[in-house]
């Protein structure tokens, strides 16, 4: 018998109704939450903490010599972020319910402006995602090109030394918290509900809550370059990090804010993940970019907390004088080298598993074949994000670690390969006698999987101590994680790109411009990369402004091709607000001819992606097969609602209607 | 497709890589390995030169086998070649037991082999020339051992000789054919010391002790670089060292002790640590009131710092 | 909104964003001290006099507590940068004038003049090859020119007198005067800095002004 909670509601007595409970008022569009006002905010907050660290600090000791109040800094970068996301909207739902007071539904609006504000449709956060992760991920290419500008000469400089340190170390901050996030925001809060058939995530506000910090971490890293640059490198060695001037707090606040928001995008795929399947997928059903998702999130929530403490107690010993990394106060310089890496190596894993995810789904789609491997490919996956946690020391061969940990270290690294080598299986068992079509986005896979492969062995090099001493912290390293996470999370980033791009955002993408693009990008990449093996190998340390004279020849080759590189991404910009903005192109629901379940909405995709929660029969995998179901009942073609299936798209077929619906002018053959 | 037809694409397969691998491998063990970085100016390195040269010739094949099945993928299976018809799919395009077994089997194999032989080049040249911290495990068996404390600070390089009465010098000097025991320490922020053909690079790291061994083999000059970020001019931390003849090495030592005799006796006396004063020569970081873990006595300073 | 329309404000939006990438650059490339020539109208084979001065605060720009070089152009003005554009193959005749207080050296090894000719230095008026910088009044900076070899320790003025706190120093402040002399090499770009960890406030000391070409550190540009 249910529970009378009418006394709780205070309707116990018969015909009362419960008390109106006061509404929150909705103010005009332009003061509501949005992008300016989230501006607005940063901006007093930013000013507000200046004002509170002078008040506090100004009278310690250090500030008084060095003239840098790092407090004041610190406050500024924090409170300017609660500033911007307030007002960005982030704080209307909890503080009105704090208040007791009733949240407004949030603005329901149909023009372009929606693009700005917070949403709560999954959809347009990924597509707010997606803008801003090339935002950073453009910002950090400017960077590099600085790089290898001032790498020409090993004599003539054109930066400073501190500016080119600072350059490089800014240009590193940057792309490692791009990355981390470049897949899981855009495309992972995108794709993950429609994979699984939900309508939704978890925590909606949490969503957009995770996009938001994430454009302030931008925001405040991007302070640094004003605050006077650090010196650290991406890696923030301890006690460098507490000798640093002022851009140092931007790095560590920037990192922390980046970390709450990895955190949170973290557990909110995985809640999705786990709950928010559509009846009859079950884990033997779920795609396999779901599943690289799902090792990502738990890598994500695990993981980072630990960046978020060793940040902490950075922000301590600079401002407040305690002795975590100092090793004269009873503090300790190895501290900081086993938090950050602790954390670090899983971020790596945070980076490749969702390439990994990606190719998987482009590889059957462009091969008319199943997935080779589909339950080693996710057992590879949780196998990575398991061992990951157990190799972070190879950072510290040499740096005076209890030697018996050595070869502890190298044997978990070396075993970590074997998962991540199941990929490798699982492409190479896809394309054995299939049908192989060189749309973009396959070449995009392919080039992954060739990239991949030079970074994943050169990693093995890496793993094994006495190559290591050789090569540790010299350009083989920069070299390695370049070709693991530029050559394989970035182009398969692209490849996802090209790939669902026409189905978020309902226009096509020219294949031609997509082509050169590919092409450009993969010939400069390697040929910017792959000298710098020898570079590292001959012995230029990373990090340095001058090196050995003849090393010029093989520098000038990789920063040649790296201007080129650099080109080759005005090609996808050109393309990309060409066919989004300039003269769009509409695209047909399934261009690709996919069997995935994210393909049988129709276009556009409605807010509530599923007139009826679908039931899932089958993986998406089932080419090549006469009588393969089809992957999900979609419910009758009846139901009428607006923005619902188009008549004619060869979409989703109900099981008991039979394949042929002929569309008007759509030649293709339905999925069979 | 029959069975017949498979066969003869994994016959292809396998002569076509067999044949790479056997060719290509030879040409590096012959052309490239005795090239191969940091050189064999030491035991440590040399013993990196082997280790990276049969590191590579497994890696070649593995290589050559991902290459060589994707290319002849992509060239044999690709659509204008294969026309309308559908590849199988099926439960056998989806998975294969024997080749996932097997395909699990040969890496793990290849991993613990690896594991295994990197091991064994780490413990046999005594620590394979990396820093081992303070408590090295494998040390080397000669009894004729010469100790070279390495100290970085920003943005320097410098060497004590204890067994020549402790003097300091910029210049890193070594006789040949010896054992030589380097103490690796910083006096400020981390550094790592990175003697690139003698194959030694450590972390020197404030207040703490990183054993690195060598044994010296050739004469010849190398190059001493700093490999980890330490500030402005990390990118200028280097100087160069030489390799030379024992007797030569004896007369530049007692040459130098004598020469830089009246600075020796004003150095602090030697010792495997140093604890520098982390407000610097001005003060100011931390309270002077307040330094309950720092010894009075600093490196460099009767009185501790004002 | 027309085609048109839509290219017009995409090019301004690409026009706001080059220029920025613009500014940014420039801001970056031009943010150096300016270089001081000691090479225009100088006879090969003659000797070069450079004339610099250490001081306790600049008093001036950003950073007016930070310690800082300062240099005599060849024509008597003092200028605050530690860019010298030198004559290859040359002796270089330096005077320092030494304006601050001083401490122990971190590393007395900082306390030997080496790489200079003779191997010695002259503070005010008489050699020296070592100095105790236990002693007295301590070492308050070093001219070090580590890829060369040069490294001569600058004795320091007594901590407690007045001494002089705003750039550019005259006699009127307390000073010791360290004089040396060196030849440069073949052309290229070699670093300089101080040896003392004299970044007040910074951990270990070497932040600040050690870690800010300008200040504490610079370049000894060789020209053919």
């Amino acid at each position: 018998m249910a529970l009378d909670m009418r006394e709780s509601i205070g309707a116990a007595h018969s015909g009362d109704t419960p008390p109106a409970r006061p509404r929150a008022r909705r103010s005009p569009r332009w003061l509501g939450p949005h992008l300016g006002r989230a501006l607005v905010g940063a901006v007093a907050g930013y000013a507000l903490g200046h004002f509170l660290g002078n008040s506090i600090a100004s009278g310690y000791i250090n500030v008084q010599g060095n003239g840098q109040n790092d407090v004041a800094t610190v406050l500024a970068l924090s409170i300017g972020v609660v500033g911007w996301l307030a007002g960005a909207g982030m704080l209307d739902y909890p503080v009105a319910k704090m208040f007791g007071r009733e949240p407004l539904p949030p603005a329901q609006s149909k023009s372009w402006t929606r693009y700005f504000g917070p949403a709560l449709d999954h959809k347009i956060i990924g597509l707010q995602y997606t803008v801003v992760v090339l935002l950073f991920f453009f910002t950090g290419g400017l960077l590099a090109m600085a790089i290898r500008t001032e790498l020409l000469s090993p004599t003539n400089h054109l930066l400073g030394p501190g500016t080119y340190i600072s350059v490089v170390s800014e240009h590193g901050t940057i792309m490692m918290m791009m990355a981390s996030s470049i897949v899981i925001g855009p495309l992972g809060n995108w794709l993950v509900p429609l994979m699984i058939g939900s309508r939704r995530m978890a925590f909606p506000r949490v969503e957009a809550f995770s996009l938001w910090i994430f454009a302030a971490g931008y925001l405040v890293i991007l302070t640094a370059l004003p605050l006077g640059g650090f010196p650290t490198g991406w890696t923030g060695y301890a006690p460098l990090q507490t000798q640093a001037g002022g851009g140092m707090d931007s790095y560590l606040v920037g990192f922390a804010v980046i970390g709450i928001g990895m955190i949170c995008a973290g557990f909110n795929l995985l809640a999705t993940i786990v709950n928010y399947r559509a009846p009859g997928m079950t884990w033997g059903r779920v795609p396999i970019f779901v599943w690289s998702i799902l090792a990502t999130a738990a890598l994500l929530t695990l993981a980072t907390p630990t960046l978020v403490a060793a940040g902490l107690f950075g922000v301590l010993d600079r401002t407040a004088q305690t002795a975590f990394y100092v090793n004269e106060h009873g503090g300790s310089s190895f501290l900081w080298q086993n938090l950050f890496w602790f954390f670090g190596h899983p971020e790596v894993y945070i980076m490749a598993l969702p390439g990994f995810g990606i190719v998987a789904e482009i590889l059957p789609v462009f091969t008319r074949k199943p997935l080779f491997g589909y339950r080693i490919a996710a057992a590879g996956m949780i196998g990575v994000a398991l061992l990951s946690f157990f190799v972070w020391q190879h950072h510290l061969f040499q740096s005076g670690i209890n030697p018996d940990m050595r070869p502890l270290f190298m044997l978990t690294t070396e075993l970590i390969s074997i998962p991540t080598g199941f990929i490798f299986l699982v492409g190479l068992g896809t394309l054995w006698k299939a049908k192989i079509r060189f749309a973009v986005p396959m070449l995009f896979a392919l080039g992954m999987f060739f990239n991949f492969l030079i970074g994943g062995i050169s990693g093995v090099f890496l793993s094994d101590v006495p190559v290591d001493v050789t090569v540790h912290g010299s350009f083989f390293v920069l070299a390695h994680f370049h070709y693991t996470i530029m050559g394989g999370l970035v182009f398969a980033f692209f490849g996802g790109l090209y790939y669902w791009l026409p189905k978020m955002t309902g226009k096509t993408l020219s294949e031609r411009l997509g082509k050169w693009h590919f092409w450009t990008m993969f010939i400069f990449f390697n040929f910017t990369f792959f000298p710098l093996f020898f570079v590292g190998l001959l012995g230029q340390p990373r990090r340095v402004f001058e090196y050995a004279q003849n090393l010029q020849t093989l520098n000038d080759i990789s920063s040649v091709s790296a201007f080129c590189l650099g080109a080759s991404f005005i090609i996808f910009v050109v393309n990309f607000v060409w066919s989004m903005f300039i003269d769009p192109k509409p695209s047909s629901p399934n261009p690709w001819n996919s069997r995935g379940l994210e393909w049988q909405t129709p276009m556009p995709v409605p807010p509530y992606n599923f007139a009826r929660i679908p039931v899932v029969l089958a993986d998406p995998y089932h080419y090549g097969a006469a009588d393969a179901r089809n992957v999900a009942d979609l419910g009758p073609r009846t139901l009428a609602l607006s923005g619902a299936v188009a008549p004619g798209a060869p979409s989703a077929v109900s099981s008991d209607e039979t394949a042929g619906e002929e569309g008007s002018g759509d030649p293709r053959p339905p999925i069979a | 497709m029959s069975r017949g037809a498979e066969t003869h694409h994994f016959r292809r397969l396998i002569t076509i890589w067999v044949v790479l691998s056997v060719a290509l491998d030879l040409v590096f063990y012959f052309a490239v390995s005795p090239h191969v970085p940091p050189g064999a100016m030491t035991s440590s390195a040399s013993g990196q030169q082997t280790d990276f040269t049969v590191l590579f010739m497994i890696a070649l094949p593995v290589m050559l086998a991902v290459w060589v099945y994707g290319a002849y993928a992509l060239i044999v299976w690709r659509e204008s070649r294969s026309g309308d018809a559908e590849p199988e799919g099926g439960p056998k395009a989806r998975g294969n037991l024997g080749i996932q077994v097997g395909w699990i089997a040969t890496t793990t194999a290849i991993v613990l082999g690896v594991f295994v032989y990197g091991t064994f080049e780490l413990i046999v040249p005594a620590g394979a020339g990396g820093g081992e911290g303070p408590s090295p495990i494998w040390t080397p068996t000669s009894h004729d051992i010469l100790p070279v404390q390495v100290i970085g600070q920003q943005w320097a390089w410098t060497y004590r000789y204890p067994t020549f009465g402790g003097f300091e010098t910029r210049q890193l000097m070594l006789p040949v054919d010896t054992t030589v025991e380097f103490h690796v320490t910083s006096l400020d922020v981390i550094h790592s010391f990175w003697a690139y053909q003698l194959g030694v690079k450590a972390d020197a790291n404030p207040s703490q002790d990183n054993i690195a061994y060598t044994t010296t083999k050739q004469l010849g000059q190398f190059t001493v670089r700093c490999s980890e970020l330490c500030g402005l001019w990390h990118g200028a931390m280097y100087n160069f060292g030489r390799v030379v003849s024992r007797a030569q090495f004896f007369v530049w030592a007692q040459s130098t002790q004598r020469q830089n005799a009246a600075n020796t006796k004003l150095l602090p006396a030697f010792s495997y640590t140093y604890v520098p004063d982390a407000n610097g020569a001005d003060g100011g970081y931390y309270p002077d009131n307040i330094d309950p873990y720092s010894k009075v006595e600093q490196y460099g300073a009767t009185t501790p710092s004002k | 909104m027309s085609r048109g329309g839509r290219l017009v404000i995409l090019g301004v939006l690409l026009a706001v964003a080059v220029g920025l990438v613009v500014f940014t650059a420039m801001a970056f490339i031009r943010s150096s001290p300016p270089t001081v020539d000691f090479t225009t109208g100088h006879q090969p084979g003659a000797p070069v006099d450079m004339s610099v001065q250490t001081v306790g605060s600049i008093g001036f720009g950003p950073h007016p507590t930070w310690v800082s070089y300062l240099t005599e152009t060849p024509s008597g003005q003092w200028v605050h940068t530690t860019l010298w554009d030198l004559p290859a193959h040359t002796r270089i005749n330096v005077t320092v004038f030494q304006y601050d207080g001083g401490s122990p050296l971190r590393n007395q090894q900082w306390g030997q003049v080496s790489g200079t000719i003779g191997d010695d230095a002259v503070l005010n008026g008489k050699t020296f090859q070592v100095i105790d910088s236990n002693s007295g009044n301590g070492v308050g900076h070093t001219f070090a020119i580590p890829t060369l070899g040069i490294s001569v320790p600058l004795y320091a003025d007594n901590g407690s007198a007045n001494l002089c706190a705003v750039a550019p120093c005259t006699f009127k402040s307390p000073h010791n005067i360290v004089k040396f002399s060196f030849m440069t090499p073949g052309p290229g770009q070699y670093p300089w800095q101080c040896f003392v960890p004299c970044g007040l406030g910074y951990l270990y000391g070497n932040g600040g002004p050690m870690s800010t070409v300008g200040y504490m550190g610079g370049f000894l540009k060789v020209v053919a």
